[in-house]
């Protein structure tokens, strides 16, 4: 009896660490002619610093993209 | 917005490699691997012009087009970026690309070619923003924290600009149209400034 108990769990213990291998996921990846295959990209306002407010994050871009302007800087 | 250019100002460019510097060490980028680098024509003679070159974030890039992996993609602002988990390093983008922007990193005795490495407009790659493995693979994501990319930031003649292309447009043609063109573009009264009256005569009886 008390074998057989053992023989059970041992059977569970088993099972339990040979399930994993049959989580697999494909290795090999399928191409679709044209179309990218890669991981998918964040918005660049996505992170904590934007708190996903696309229209902050632009407003920081633009301020700094007119910036470069010199003419409006020292005149 | 509309899409991120870079506009390298050929008047301006004074070839400082500053840009270059600058991107080297924003990214990290290893030896032999040159994301920008700055090219001449007719160099010593009078009349050089000097343009810093990299990615130029093509449009309907030839890159894309001929990866045999498709492990390119374009983001909303128009920005050419890669999967490095997913280049085989075939180097076909290296032969399809007018500017010679990808880079191959080498190592070894036989010069094995690694994955493919390019200006990503310091917008990283796809791995989590900031992240230590974006940096790693793909450099510095100044783009995520509303920032110019190093290159043009660091400028000192602000010849290379980058960012929304409308915006640099204006600042180009804005340069334009006040600096004027040919011999009025470069020469003595552009590095020491024009005099207020050209028409002045020195008093008389002094020397």
């Amino acid at each position: 009896m008390k074998l057989r108990r053992v023989a059970i769990a041992a059977a569970a213990v088993f099972g339990a660490v040979l399930l994993p291998g049959c989580g697999e996921k494909d290795q090999v990846i399928v191409y679709k002619q044209g179309k990218y295959q890669g991981k998918p990209d964040d918005k660049p306002w996505a992170g904590t610093q934007w708190s996903s407010n696309k229209g902050q994050w632009e407003t920081a871009l633009r301020t700094r993209n007119l910036n470069q302007n010199e003419y409006t800087r020292t005149e | 917005m509309a899409r991120m250019k870079f506009l390298c100002d050929a008047e301006r460019c004074i070839e400082c490699n500053g840009c270059v510097t600058a991107c080297k060490n924003e990214n990290e980028v290893p030896w032999g691997v040159n994301r920008r680098r700055v090219v001449t024509i007719n160099d010593g003679v009078p009349g050089e012009r000097s343009i810093s070159v990299a990615c130029m974030h093509c449009s309907d890039a030839p890159c894309m087009a001929v990866c045999p992996v498709d492990c390119f993609y374009r983001t909303d602002e128009g920005v050419v970026l890669h999967d490095k988990d997913l280049c085989i390093g075939c180097g076909y983008c290296f032969y399809a690309c007018p500017f010679g922007a990808p880079q191959f990193p080498q190592a070894g005795a036989f010069g094995l070619r690694g994955k493919m490495d390019k200006c990503t407009f310091c917008a990283g790659g796809p791995e989590k923003d900031q992240s230590k493995e974006e940096f790693a693979k793909y450099g510095s994501n100044r783009l995520a924290q509303g920032k110019l990319p190093a290159c043009a930031e660091m400028c000192s003649t602000k010849a290379l600009l980058a960012g929304d292309s409308d915006v640099i447009s204006d600042i180009y043609r804005q340069r334009v149209t006040k600096r004027g063109k040919g011999s009025e573009v470069w020469g003595w009264g552009t590095a020491y400034g024009k005099p207020d009256n050209p028409q002045a005569q020195p008093p008389a009886g002094k020397s």
